[in-house]
């Protein structure tokens, strides 16, 4: 019997999800991948990972109905874990895909980093975060990603990493966290994260 | 502040690990998911899979190794050898892949970077380039190393970038297996005129030539026999990158 909420993590089709699939095995549950809409709606707790361009990304989720049901999920605050693209696909907009609007749930714009920077930025920064937060925390996290954002969206609780500025790391609220890294990538230090967020929605998933 | 990057990398044959003398004279030096795990536990901040099978049937076992090898690592995980094109790319990210490795097939096809890295994304396409040197420059080598071009490896290198590529893999071709250091003339060249991260390959014997790539403005050290032999570890590595004034990732 799985001990934990039904984790559902999107199939996007662009998407390599293995590797979040292997992570979320290894913390102890049997996710499942979908691309209903009802699924991501409904579910216990939904990963959205991602990988590739923010307008290639939204126009799968936007073809499989699955937008709304992502920006009713975070609106009724419902356990979801984004990574990466999944992140920044949460948000209002990117200059990686101009004219293509996100799923909108959270207020932030994406840029691409500039100044003397290697861009992709690829590879473990450190991350730090705010003293309210219970699912993110600091230490070194993998990342790979050339658009970020530097403004903390409003109503979440941040943590921040510094390649040439410092930009986003993650945010989180309740049982949602969105990171710029992968913590399916990130060794201990990603499981440890990813179990805290299951234990969170756990607690959310019960409590109802 | 992003860390230097350490990177066991595994030259795959029919699902084992072989290392040899300029990819040639190939000798067996273990299991690739026994070699991932034990790197992983020792602080490698990656790992390169290159699959230089050249049968049909070492190639088949190239899928399942990846997903047995992603299974157990929670750590990032590039592949290459023999990708080809796109279906070849995707199959490589759903087996585990987290980013793939383009080498001779660019060079024939230069559109396949800019192809694969809008579809999954710069961060998951990878130019690797074997570079020898001839004069005073180095020029591309595919197949394996077997077969010299006349392309200029740091020209080759600008071009791939401006194609979207979103990171590169620089090996020395004429080092690699010699235990001689790094190319370091050509990590500089190719450092300092390009804009996304590069890493070192070919010829390292000792974290000393590990700590002289970093400071030639490479952002990540590759490096197979000296790990697979046991002669040093990762952690051992970082270690002496750390005592030297490099930023590595406890």
């Amino acid at each position: 019997m799985n001990s934990g909420p039904e984790i559902v993590v999107v199939r996007t089709g662009v998407a390599n999800t293995a590797a979040v699939l292997a992570a979320l095995r290894r913390a102890g549950t049997r996710p499942v991948l979908s691309d209903r809409a009802s699924d991501v709606r409904d579910a216990g707790a939904v990963v959205l990972p991602g990988v590739g361009s923010f307008g290639s990304g939204m126009r799968a989720l936007a073809d499989l109905g699955l937008d709304a049901a992502l920006r009713d999920r975070v609106r009724s605050s419902r356990p979801t874990l984004a990574i990466c693209l999944g992140m920044q696909l949460l948000g209002l907009e990117s200059a990686e895909s101009p004219g293509v609007e996100g799923v909108g749930a959270i207020d932030a714009r994406f840029e691409r980093f500039d100044g003397d920077v290697r861009v992709p930025q690829i590879g473990w920064n450190d991350v730090e975060v705010e003293p309210a937060a219970r699912i993110l925390a600091g230490g070194d996290a993998y990342f790979a990603n050339s658009f970020r954002t530097l403004d903390a969206p409003q109503g979440w609780t941040c943590g921040w990493a510094t390649h040439g500025v410092a930009f986003v790391a993650g945010f989180e609220r309740g049982a949602i966290v969105a990171c710029q890294f992968h913590p399916e990538l990130s060794g201990a230090y990603g499981a440890q994260l990813i179990e805290r967020w299951i234990d969170a929605a756990r607690r959310e998933v019960f409590a109802c | 502040m992003l860390k230097r990057r350490v990177i066991p990398c595994l030259d795959i044959d029919g699902g084992r690990i072989v290392k040899g003398l300029r990819f040639a004279s190939l000798r067996d030096a273990g299991d690739p998911v026994e070699r991932a795990t034990l790197y992983a536990a020792q602080g490698a901040d990656e790992i390169v899979l290159l699959d230089v099978s050249a049968t049909l049937e070492g190639r088949g076992a190239q899928l399942a190794t990846i997903t047995a090898v992603r299974e157990r690592i929670a750590i990032p995980l590039t592949v290459g050898g023999g990708v080809h094109d796109e279906a070849g790319a995707r199959a490589l990210l759903e087996a585990g892949a987290d980013k793939v490795a383009l080498n001779s097939a660019a060079v024939a096809d230069p559109g396949l970077i800019t192809r694969i890295s809008r579809r999954f994304g710069a961060q998951a396409c990878v130019i690797a380039i074997d570079a020898a040197r001839v004069g005073e420059g180095w020029r591309v080598r595919v197949r394996s190393g077997s077969t010299a071009t006349s392309r200029d490896a740091v020209e080759w290198a600008r071009e791939a970038e401006s194609l979207e590529a979103g990171e590169i893999l620089l090996t020395a071709w004429d080092r690699d297996g010699t235990r001689s250091g790094y190319e370091l003339e050509l990590l500089r060249r190719v450092a300092s005129r390009t804009r996304i991260p590069v890493i070192a390959s070919g010829g390292a014997a000792t974290a000393r030539h590990m700590v002289d790539a970093l400071r030639a403005g490479a952002d990540a050290v590759l490096a197979a026999s000296i790990f697979h032999d046991g002669e040093t570890s990762v952690a051992d590595v970082k270690r002496i990158l750390l005592e030297n004034g490099m930023e590595v990732r406890a």
